[in-house]
């Protein structure tokens, strides 16, 4: 116990303005923690439980800090906060945008960041649902080069993700959206509430693909895919794509079951496992009859005031 | 009703108006200094090592490498009290800081005083303790089984109230026409107050302290703390420092002796400040409950019978628990006629977070049981639910559980009259931001309507002889004359300070009052809890007020050398008969104020019989009535609120715009409670100790609220005021709950309601339970 | 590690901030400046609310090394010199305040959504004040004081 006496050493924070500099500050010290807003990494270093031994500041990079339209989407740097993809991103990313809105408070999503959602990877993380149903891309770099990491192959564990501890994420690719797309949230209070279960669901028609993504209901956030294959196969098969007709009722329901075939959710102060898979099937029912409605009436987002 | 003071003008901000709070300039400000905004020159940080372990057993402590760490000043242990290291408000079972057994999880073992709080933590996780951890008691029910282990040497039962009525008392069987019987259960609520445990311990010259921290009761700390100490009463001095927030978690005691502690032994300042995880476990909860009740009755919906049995889980440590289930009781019943009664109370030590008391204290727990049973009878007599209510409500000159007869107004059928007669709310939907938002465009959506109607004593009761200290002086200066009241009644949001102030006018006929906080060197005005300040130290106020008055009178007679002409003081005036000015307030004080202090009683109480719960134990009830909407996604479990009327009698709206705060605040802890408010305990251990985990309602959750308020003075109060902070506490939660059953045809027998409840996924088992008594714990003596 | 800031519109340099530090901590015990309160410090109450650059945020939540060279706004700062914001004033008005300690960051709140929309509906104002907890109101009375307030800021003669 003696050793541990002595005043460890305290935490440097690293300010730097450029992209390479934080890079460098992430390979040189093992167990440096890349801090954007803050939300997450403030939380766990005020229980002070975690005292890494170097933080490094995102929020002076600007290159992290901005969206641009690329060929395969939004490119989407990973400090551009909740806020402003609400606000900014509303018509190419809807879905994005509006799980965005459900984040925490006011407070929060000034702050909070898909980057550091991503960093994160708490199965709870509101933008995750919607990315996976997206298909976007992680881009990780690092003073060893750079690389891109399909979001379905992002995170491998409560909290863990492919990311090497040099490596920062500096953007996510997502798609621009083609059709109607959903974000729904099951909460026990009406804000500011972690998901007890989430679900997301886009429509493709380009590709007559319905993706879909799950919070809250297993380790990791993860798509259901079988949900996915048997809608596109019925779709197809009833040329729903072409004919905007409506999506009969037992297709509904039975995606809605697949959806909650997916899950491997907990029971938690939050909720129970037989309630967060039984809210899975209910959310993805009505969340894809949702789209669907809205992709038979042409309908792609509605505006939000005041963001 | 007593009448008021003889003016001819009323003077503003008096009694009956809207006054505005004296410390709110400087709370919007942000200037106010709540007890964790305090500093001091050369002052250290304390921080406090708590138990990990449910139930444990010390087996050894070591503090040498934590006082090895650079700029650590003091490590203290149980061995460092110096006086008794007990402490607790009725029953001292409680260390102070644990000797050789660890009771709940976050029991205090070592406190540590630092240079810096991260210095002040760090030390505390360098304490060495050596832990034997033991089988936690976890369970309340099962805790008083004969061979249950004991959680302290005299048992687990720590109260038994029975209480025995009319044929129950004469041994006779209760039978009816119609019965109905049902299994309740309320769990664990916080009181979640914004501002954390807090405050600062000053060591003085003397060899004494100085704490400035946030308390209900200044008075009952003080004896608490001074035991611990070992110190002279006189050398020990508590100031009350901004409170941020009560609502019953600040009636005992939390850090006071332990910051006096460090603060006496390094001889410098020590400021403690809780986080929130740790301010969940530094203080006590609502009880959580279990009800069997058992309620009979005639075809025509006249109740005949209750029998009912409730166990309390008190948690380690006794805290109000005596008290909680006195309360519990008296309220057992409900505002209602019951001839015939068997109810026992049982609170019961376990190895979970100690329980105590909390807005409505044990109130709010029966009231689900006893409105739940209500709404269960009423759909098995296929009557209206609100019509079986007023068939069967209290009014005055009805006894109510306790055998008291009630001698002031019980408007309970014109307050469930009302709340019924409000027109009822539109449809809507959720807006922008709400999450339901997202989850349902109205599919599978239910509306739903309960109503709950609600009654606790005001104050304490069983005997206990309660009084407030009031100082008032009234000063005249540069012309002018001003009021100064004194007196230690605890601001903690409630508006006391107001009050005072527009009491001191009314009385005085004067505009300008300023309240000064007395501290414990000062009378007690007792706490602020249990819906009483304003009745108590109100009364204190008026009353010293009132002494104030009759010597200014008489010194106005002299100096106007007719004994008995003047009669009022009105705009800084004396006056005489028909309100003619007489004179001026200024010139009769000339330089010398006149002062005044009392002490209050209110009327006695008495205790209630051991065997039989019955006496006349409570000064005054206070009753209200809500009705709740709600609209349910039945397939989800997910509630939104969409209105809450509350009709209440206040006796007298002293501060309207308080009054409705009140009102307001009230009926949102008790929707929390319906819907969302519960500490998870598994194994003893608290798995929610947080804001993002332990939710209470944001501005989201909040419907429209339309209250209601009767001026039906109590004859026997000072301007016929009840107390109000509590009721509408006490029947929201039932009312928000009936609503949701009436949503979901759903029995849902516990709250807080989970999704998974509402939604129909839980068993909730509607068959009928055995009769309340069969399956009911064996009866025990109380404990020594 | 150094750090410079403004706050309120006044320099403050404090010395030896450790990276673990946040903006709340060095706003109270290193500036004094205690009006953003410390209820939660997990950014799930908003009683610390303050403007950072513009931006509000849960100062809790802020590494005190981030608010380097930048700007922060708190409540202290909220009055002018022609007197309280018309959100203080509201706040008083309606009964807003009981124990306050939600106080200094609900106004915060309602400050920043009136800087963003003058006119707020419901909605608006709900969304605004979910991130600030308040155990004493109810918040019916807030609510009543944000429209009171933007009332009073769209028309200031309306004001006492």
């Amino acid at each position: 116990m003696s050793a541990e006496t002595e005043t460890p050493r305290p935490m440097d924070f690293l300010l730097p303005e450029r992209l390479d500099e934080a890079l460098e500050a992430m390979a040189a010290r093992a167990g440096t923690v890349p801090v954007a807003g803050g939300t997450d990494v403030m939380v766990r270093l005020g229980t002070g439980h975690e005292r890494p031994a170097a933080a490094v500041d995102l929020t002076r990079i600007v290159c992290l800090s901005r969206w641009e339209r690329t060929a395969g989407g939004i490119r989407l740097g990973a400090t551009v906060p909740y806020t402003r993809i609400a606000g900014e991103l509303a018509a190419p990313l809807p879905g994005l945008a509006a799980a965005a809105r459900t984040v925490g408070s006011r407070q929060i999503r000034n702050r909070g960041t898909v980057g550091g959602a991503l960093g994160t990877a708490s199965p709870t993380g509101d933008v995750h649902p919607m990315l996976l149903a997206c298909g976007a891309e992680v881009e990780l770099v690092s003073v060893r080069g750079a690389r891109r990491v399909p979001v379905r192959d992002f995170y491998t564990g409560p909290g863990r993700t492919v990311r090497a501890p040099d490596e920062l994420i500096r953007a996510v690719r997502v798609p621009e959206a083609e059709g109607p797309q959903a974000y729904a949230k099951a909460g026990r209070r009406g804000a500011v509430v972690m998901a007890t279960c989430s679900f997301a669901v886009a429509l493709w028609p380009s590709r007559a693909w319905v993706g879909t993504g799950i919070g809250s209901a297993a380790p990791v956030p993860r798509p259901a895919p079988e949900a996915e294959q048997f809608v596109a196969r019925e779709l197809g098969e009833l040329r729903l794509w072409q004919t905007r007709g409506p999506l009969p009722d037992d297709v509904l329901a039975r995606f809605g079951e697949l959806a909650a075939a997916a899950t491997a959710p907990a029971d938690d102060v939050r909720g129970s496992s037989a309630y967060r898979r039984h809210a899975v099937a209910v959310l993805a029912r009505r969340t894809l009859g949702r789209v669907w409605d809205d992709y038979r009436a042409h309908r792609r987002t509605e505006g939000e005031p005041c963001t | 009703m007593t009448a008021y003071a003889p003016h001819t003008r009323r003077v503003p901000g008096a009694v009956g108006d809207s006054a505005p709070r004296p410390d709110g300039p400087l709370k919007v400000r942000g200037a106010f200094a709540y007890s964790s905004d305090l500093e001091a020159e050369d002052m250290l940080w304390g921080t406090t090592l708590r138990s990990p372990h449910a139930h444990a057993r010390i087996l050894a402590v070591d503090t040498s490498a934590a006082l090895a760490l650079p700029g650590v000043r003091a490590v203290l242990t149980h061995r460092d009290v110096p006086g008794r290291n007990l402490h607790g408000s009725m029953v001292v079972d409680q260390p102070v800081l644990a000797v050789d057994t660890v009771r709940y999880e976050g029991e205090p073992v070592a406190v540590v005083a630092a240079e810096d709080p991260e210095t002040a933590r760090r030390a505390a996780e360098l304490v060495g303790v050596a832990y034997e951890v033991l089988a936690p008691v976890t369970d309340a029910g099962a805790a008083l089984a004969p061979d249950s282990p004991a959680v302290h040497p005299g048992g687990n039962l720590l109260r038994h109230v029975p209480l025995r009525r009319g044929r129950a008392a004469r041994g006779e069987p209760l039978t009816a026409d119609v019965v109905v019987r049902g299994v309740y259960e309320v769990g664990m609520q916080d009181q979640a107050f914004l501002g954390p445990e807090s405050g600062l311990a000053v060591p003085g010259p003397d060899g004494g302290v100085s704490l400035h921290v946030a308390t209900q009761w200044l008075h009952v700390d003080h004896d608490q703390v001074v035991a611990a100490l070992g110190l002279p009463r006189e050398k020990v001095r508590l100031h009350l420092a901004g409170v941020g927030g009560a609502f019953g978690a600040r009636e005992d005691l939390s850090m006071h002796a332990h910051a006096c502690l460090l603060a006496l032994r390094t001889g410098r300042p020590v400021k403690m400040c809780y986080t929130r995880s740790e301010s969940f476990v530094g203080h006590v909860h609502r009880h959580p409950a279990k009800m069997a009740y058992e309620h009979g009755a005639t075809r025509d919906g006249r109740l005949v019978y209750v029998r009912a049995s409730i166990v309390l889980d008190g948690g380690a440590y006794s805290s109000s628990s005596p008290a909680v289930a006195g309360t519990v009781a008296t309220c057992s019943l409900g505002p209602y006629e019951v001839p015939d009664a068997e109810v026992d109370v049982r609170v019961v030590y376990t190895n979970n977070p100690p329980c105590g008391a909390m807005r409505g204290f044990g109130a709010v727990q029966a009231c689900f049981g006893y409105e739940s049973q209500m709404d269960r009878l009423a759909r098995e007599l296929g009557m209206d639910p609100v019509e079986l209510r007023i068939r069967n409500a209290v009014a005055e000159g009805s006894a109510v559980a306790n055998g008291q007869v009630l001698d002031h107004p019980a408007p309970v059928a014109e307050l469930l009259r009302r709340v019924r007669e409000r027109p009822m709310p539109g449809p809507s939907l959720p807006q922008g931001g709400h999450l339901t938002g997202t989850t349902s465009r109205g599919e599978s959506v239910v509306r739903g309507v309960g109503y709950a109607v609600g009654f606790k004593n005001v104050g304490f009761v069983e005997g206990f002889d309660d009084y407030s200290t009031a100082r008032v002086r009234l000063e005249a200066g540069g012309g002018q004359v001003r009021a100064v009241v004194t007196s230690a009644a605890a601001e903690v949001g409630q508006g006391v300070v107001t009050v005072q102030a527009q009491i001191a006018r009314t009385e005085l006929g004067v505009e300008q009052v300023t309240v000064e906080p007395g501290d414990s060197a000062f009378g007690s005005a007792g706490p602020s809890s249990s819906s009483r300040q304003t009745y108590v130290t109100g009364g204190a106020v008026k009353a010293a007020a009132e002494a104030v008055r009759a010597r200014v009178l008489e010194r106005a007679d002299r100096l106007l050398g007719r004994p008995g002409s003047a009669t009022g003081l009105s705009g800084e005036a004396v006056t005489g008969a028909g309100g003619k000015v007489l004179c001026k307030l200024a010139d009769v004080l000339g330089d010398e104020a006149v002062e005044e202090t009392v002490e209050w009683h209110h009327r006695p109480t008495f205790p209630l019989d051991p065997e039989t719960g019955q006496g006349d134990s409570v000064f005054q009830f206070a009753f209200a009535a809500h009705r709740a909407v709600v609209d349910v996604d039945t397939e989800l479990g997910l509630v939104r609120t969409v209105e809450i009327a509350t009709a209440q009698d206040v006796g007298k709206a002293v501060n309207p715009q308080a009054l409705l705060g009140q009102i307001h605040g009230g009926t949102v802890q008790g929707l929390g409670l319906a819907l969302m408010e519960e500490i998870r305990v598994e194994g003893g251990l608290m798995q929610n100790p947080s804001f993002a985990d332990y939710l209470i309602p944001t501005v989201h959750d909040v419907p429209a609220m339309h209250v209601d308020v009767l001026e039906l003075a109590d004859p026997h109060a000072p301007y016929g005021v009840r107390g109000v902070g509590e009721p509408p506490n006490i029947s929201s939660p039932a009312a928000v709950a009936a609503a949701v059953r009436d949503a979901t045809g759903l029995p849902l027998p516990r709250i807080p309601l989970r999704p998974e409840d509402v939604a129909g996924l839980t068993g909730t088992d509607d068959a009928l339970p055995e009769p309340a008594t069969a399956g009911a714990p064996p009866t025990g003596g109380d404990p020594p | 590690m150094h750090l410079t800031l403004t706050v309120n519109g006044e320099r403050h340099d404090a010395e030896g901030v450790a990276g673990t530090e946040s903006l709340l901590y060095v706003l109270r015990q290193r500036l004094g400046l205690y009006g953003a309160k410390n209820a939660c410090e997990q950014g799930q109450c908003g009683s610390c609310s303050v403007h950072l650059d513009g931006v509000l945020v849960c100062a809790c939540l802020v590494p005190a090394p981030q608010a380097h060279g930048r700007s922060v706004e708190t409540v202290e700062g909220l009055a002018g010199e022609d007197g309280p914001h018309p959100v203080q004033e509201a706040f008083l008005a309606c009964g807003a305040v009981q124990c306050g300690f939600c106080t200094p960051g609900m106004l915060k709140a309602a400050e920043d959504l009136l800087r963003r929309c003058p006119d707020p509906g419901e909605a608006e104002i709900k969304d605004a004040l979910a991130g600030n907890l308040c155990r004493c109101t109810g918040y019916r009375h807030i609510l009543e004081a944000v429209r009171l307030a933007a009332a009073r800021t769209r028309a200031p003669e309306s004001r006492p």
